[in-house]
């Protein structure tokens, strides 16, 4: 029986335009489409994803992820920052993914009012997501709703709990990972020496407030680091921030801002994304063919090699990869 | 036997806790239950004046006069309290982040009466710590919280000596599903953290200090088990003289006696068969009055109709009744204590103290009771309790006549006729209650009041005494609005953690769950994404319980559920649904004020292209109100009766499905 979802009003074009204009109405119409697993959601989710991508995912918003282990303050830190950009004359978007993984279904998200309690302010918008099952990592909606936010938005903002591998998939997605670590918590030191903590691009110690013990991990933080990412061109930095007194707010957004301008500066951004992009399929297709279906196109590294030099369309591409692998047209089952 | 010889105790405070509409109807209430035998008074403020905020703040909008009375300023209290001389009476006021502001209030009245401050006798309940946790009343962060109780109990200690600056309540937790280790153990830790804080003010003398520790008292519950209640009581007495001796030095055994006020259960009073809450109440207050030795100094019986809605004056009479029955027909006051030297009895003691201490000490692990509010440890305890009783009443293993068995009855006499048997508060009150405020306003002089209000926030900053430039603001003729203001301005506001995020271990499951979680799952599949829900608590109400349940049952049955807490606004709710893209809002108004908050909740659903979200609603609606709501496009509409919660979540699937046009599946 055909359902009329009781929000899908219009045609992807009109929604797609919509978003770009940053209506509000539309940004949730479009997050519910591209939440929507149906065949019959499938093809409009794809068409949009196509119209608003293009030009989107090579220059567009500042994608930045927080991630640290429950209670750092992540959130209470993301209300600060958005506070502070907002200042700044700057839009936000945010995707605050749940920590609780439940197998059954069923989730509580809470986090919004720690994030954003202005309810008059239009240059905010806050949509969470539960992890869905998807244990150590984010599930699959994720990247392409945050390109609906890049279109829209000036930030696009994402919580995630970084518990051992769930940190990397947020690396993967974003262009600026900032971790936040907890004063007197040496799991953060040790994951970070023995290589577990895929290095982010900036560690901030939060709770700051709590005094001596929060700069000694400071200090303990620095000792562990090779001063250097991994990305190149980049030397990491640690901040101290409280939260709860709204202190080294400012020079959080900043060096954020720094590490976007220099990704910028060094032409990274586009290479970055793409292979963002890139690591999105290759997952799906994993998820759908396992390992074995990934080498048949050549493994990994050709996939990406392929996307790079493609226009980036995010369905159109994956769906072009799956019919190589099946033999046949995906994208109109329905 | 010889009637003369017999020795009778003087029977307990006898109260009923109310106030209403605007000063001058809750004056008259006062009186006539002064002339029918009452011997103190329990003042409810509604909730504008208990959140600081004035009757014309747009978040008053339906709360003015609604379940409490409106006091902006030194002209309503005085009008309050006209023709009652203040000097002679004993006053008990309901009253937590603004009670600093109402004691001024209450004694620059006095002063006008021309009162001595000195004589004053009363209580102001003061504690903010169970707002965070139950109540609902907060407006600071808990640390300058804490510190504005402190400032009230100092002013008193040394300049109203006999007033009882703070009643450690015990009795909104089991309101909020706490069990009686529960209760025992997180009102002690309250008070050692308010106890805590005074002795280190600095601003008393080792010898004030224990002057201090005996003005303390406390306001318990009793509910129905009403012989393992009795136990609780006796407990508190002697950890209560322990913990005066043992922690705080204070020798005087008179300083060391738990001195308490009650209010018996309401939790438990039921909207099906309300007649039988009579039976309830009075087996609740034996629980409090049996043992002599553990006995209530004052108690304040809710109604009949506690479920239904407000008490109308009859009402609380025949409560007060039920009271003076007790105390004065029965024998009870004649003798000694009853239970004194029952192993039974003593055993069940030995057993809440040894467990009440285990939790005391947890407490003390994680830091004390203020931490373990912020970091939500004691909101979470009180769900999964609160999870537990209504798992026992889904099951039938927590019987509840009229509810969960014999449920049969015919028609009830108490709620027929035009009233349905409850308090209609007259929609004129808000409007009446604005003029008057604006007109009181440009009487004053702003010269005085601007001041008084920089001499506030000078002591609030600089962290002298709070009460003194409290009371010259009252005189000044400053509002409720604006002293809270002030002090927002400086402190900050809070949000307290909502304690939903419980382990789902502590769940249970039933083959109702089992079957309703299919239909969740399926319909989510159909509609291509999980099925989510927002749980929208609008308003001032404070009333969480409810919410909190239907959030616990709502992600068990696997919906995804947005629920932020209490008091958002309209606007905030409208928003959240949008953003989050919900299937469906669900409001929760216990307050009163559900018609004007929907209307305005569907105004900026309109405003913002998100009108096509369905709403239902659950709380304490009449039946009236009810029908008008379904009129205006609520979907559905709970209530108490409403006491089988997989149905619930039945029903609210089966409204997703159908606003989806999907076709009914079972
Ligand atoms: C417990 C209680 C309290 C506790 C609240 C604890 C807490 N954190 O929730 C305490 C002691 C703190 C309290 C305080 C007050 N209370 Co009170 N309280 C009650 C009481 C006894 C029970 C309410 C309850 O929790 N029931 C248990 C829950 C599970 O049931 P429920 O909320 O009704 O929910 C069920 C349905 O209604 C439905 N439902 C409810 N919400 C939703 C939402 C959705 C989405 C769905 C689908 C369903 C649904 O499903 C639930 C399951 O059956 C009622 C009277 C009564 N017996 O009902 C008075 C009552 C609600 N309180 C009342 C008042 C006046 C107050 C005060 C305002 C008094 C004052 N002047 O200070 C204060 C202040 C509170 C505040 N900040 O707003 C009045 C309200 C009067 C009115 N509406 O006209 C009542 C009716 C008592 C009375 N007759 O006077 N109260
Ligand atoms: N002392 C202190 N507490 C903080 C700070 N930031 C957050 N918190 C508290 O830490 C707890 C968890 O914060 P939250 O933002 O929810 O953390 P998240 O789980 O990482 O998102 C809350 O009780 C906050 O009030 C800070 O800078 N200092
Ligand atoms: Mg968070």
């Amino acid at each position: 029986m055909p359902s009329l979802s009781a929000d899908s009003r219009r045609g992807v074009e009109e929604l797609a335009a919509s978003v770009q204009r940053g209506e509000r109405s539309a940004l949730a119409e479009a997050l519910n489409l591209l939440d929507d697993r149906r065949d019959s959601a499938r093809e409009r989710s794809a068409k949009l994803v196509h119209l608003l991508q293009g030009n989107a995912l090579d220059l567009g918003a500042h994608i930045i992820g927080m991630t640290g282990p429950p209670g750092v303050g992540k959130s209470s830190l993301g209300a600060c920052l958005i506070s502070e950009w907002r200042r700044r004359g700057m839009t936000v978007g945010v995707l605050a993914v749940d920590p609780s993984s439940p197998l059954s279904g069923g989730a509580l998200l809470g986090d919004r009012l720690r994030l954003h309690s202005n309810s008059d302010d239009r240059g905010v918008f806050f949509r969470s997501l539960s992890s869905r099952g998807h244990y150590g990592g984010l599930s699959a909606e994720v990247w392409p709703m945050c390109q609906v936010m890049a279109s829209a938005f000036d930030v696009v903002m994402i919580e995630t709990v970084g518990v051992g591998q769930r940190e990397i998939d947020i690396s993967r997605m974003c262009d600026t990972t900032c971790f936040v670590a907890q004063p007197g918590s040496g799991d953060s030191i040790q994951s970070l020496k023995a290589g577990i903590l895929e290095v982010p691009h900036i560690l901030v110690v939060n709770k700051s407030d709590m005094g001596a013990i929060a700069t000694r991990t400071a200090s303990e933080l620095a000792g562990a680091l090779t001063s250097e990412h991994p990305d190149g061109a980049w030397r990491v930095p640690i901040l101290s921030t409280s939260a709860t007194q709204g202190k080294g707010i400012s020079e959080l957004a900043d060096c954020l801002k720094v590490h976007f301008q220099n990704l910028l500066q060094n032409k990274l951004l586009k290479h970055r994304r793409r292979g963002y992009q890139a690591h999105w399929i290759v997952s799906r297709l994993r998820e759908e063919f396992g390992s074995h279906g990934v080498e048949r196109l050549g493994g990994e590294a050709a996939i990406a090699e392929q996307i790079q030099s493609e226009t980036p369309d995010l369905y159109s591409q994956y769906d072009a990869l799956r019919r190589q692998l099946t033999g046949c047209d995906t994208t109109n089952k329905s | 036997m010889n009637n003369e010889t017999i020795q009778r105790d003087r029977p307990w405070l006898m109260r009923t806790y109310s106030g209403h509409s605007s000063a001058r109807a809750s004056n008259e209430l006062y009186r006539t239950n002064l002339s029918r035998g009452q011997t103190g008074l329990s003042v409810a403020f509604d909730l504008p004046t208990q959140t600081g905020y004035d009757s014309d703040h747009p978040l008053a909008r339906g709360e003015v006069g609604k379940v409490g009375v409106p006091i902006d300023h030194i002209g309503d209290m005085e009008t309050l309290f006209d023709e009652i001389p203040l000097g002679e009476m004993n006053t008990s006021m309901t009253i937590n982040a603004t009670a600093p502001w109402l004691l001024a209030l209450y004694v620059a009245v006095a002063e006008r009466q021309g009162v001595d401050p000195v004589s004053l006798q009363g209580t102001t309940q003061n504690d903010v710590l169970k707002e965070y946790l139950s109540r609902g009343t907060y407006i600071f962060p808990p640390s300058p919280s804490v510190r504005l109780t402190t400032d009230l109990i100092l002013y008193t200690v040394e300049h109203i000596p006999k007033w009882n600056p703070t009643n450690i309540c015990s009795y909104h937790l089991q309101e909020a599903g706490a069990t009686p280790t529960q209760e025992l153990a997180y009102a002690l830790s309250s008070a050692i953290a308010i106890l805590d804080a005074v002795r280190d003010s600095g601003q008393v003398s080792a010898d004030r200090f224990h002057d201090v520790v005996g003005r303390i008292s406390f306001f318990v519950n009793a509910g129905i088990r009403f012989v393992e209640e009795t136990c609780k009581m006796r407990a508190f007495v002697q950890l209560w003289d322990e913990l005066a001796g043992e922690r705080y030095g204070v020798e005087d055994p008179k300083k060391r006696r738990f001195r308490y006020g009650v209010q018996v259960n309401s939790l438990g009073l039921t909207e099906s068969q309300p007649e039988n809450n009579v039976q309830r109440i009075v087996l609740e207050m034996l629980a409090v009055t049996l043992s002599k030795n553990a006995r209530a100094r004052a108690i304040q019986l809710p109604a009949w109709n506690e479920a239904l809605g407000l008490p109308r004056p009859w009402d609380q009479q025949w409560a007060l009744r039920m009271q003076q029955v007790l105390a004065l027909e029965t024998d009870i006051l004649e003798y000694g204590d009853l239970l004194d030297g029952s192993p039974v009895i003593e055993a069940k003691v030995t057993d809440m103290i040894a467990s009440a201490r285990q939790e005391m000490l947890e407490i003390d692990s994680r830091g004390g009771m203020v931490a373990c509010i912020e970091s939500g440890y004691v909101k979470r305890e009180l769900v999964e309790s609160h999870t537990r009783r209504m798992l026992g009443i889904e099951s039938g293993e927590l019987p509840i006549v009229g509810v969960n068995c014999f449920k049969e009855s015919a028609q009830s006499p108490l709620t027929a006729g035009d009233e349905s048997g409850i308090l209609h508060v007259d929609s004129t009150v808000e409007s009446e209650q604005i003029a008057s405020l604006k007109a009181f306003r440009t009487n004053r002089s702003e010269i005085n009041v601007a001041d008084a209000l920089k001499a506030l926030r000078a002591a609030a900053k600089h962290g002298e005494n709070i009460m003194p430039p409290s009371i010259a603001c009252a005189k000044a003729g400053v509002t409720t609005g604006e002293w809270s203001e002030e002090l927002r301005q400086i402190f900050g506001e809070y949000r307290a953690p909502t304690g939903v995020d419980i382990n789902r271990a502590q769940q249970g499951s039933s083959e109702a769950l089992e079957l309703t979680r299919a239909r969740v799952q399926r319909t989510g599949e159909e509609l291509g994404r999980p099925l989510r829900l927002l749980i929208g608590k609008p308003g001032l109400d404070g009333h969480s319980n409810g919410a909190e349940q239907i959030a616990v049952k709502g992600r068990d049955a696997g919906f995804e559920i947005v629920y932020e807490g209490i008091r958002l606004t309209p606007a905030q709710i409208a928003r959240a649904a949008q953003e989050e893209g919900v299937h469906l809002i669900g409001l929760s108004v216990l307050s009163g004020s559900h018609l004007e908050l929907v209307e305005a909740i569907h105004l900026e659903l309109t405003a913002i292209g998100a009108s096509h979200i369905p709403i239902v609603i659950g709380g304490i609606i009449p039946e009236d109100d009810a029908k008008l709501l379904v009129k205006k496009g609520l979907k559905a509409v709970f209530t108490p009766k409403d006491s089988d919660m997989n149905d619930i979540m039945d029903r609210m699937v089966d409204i997703i499905r159908e606003t989806n046009g999907l076709e009914p599946d079972v």
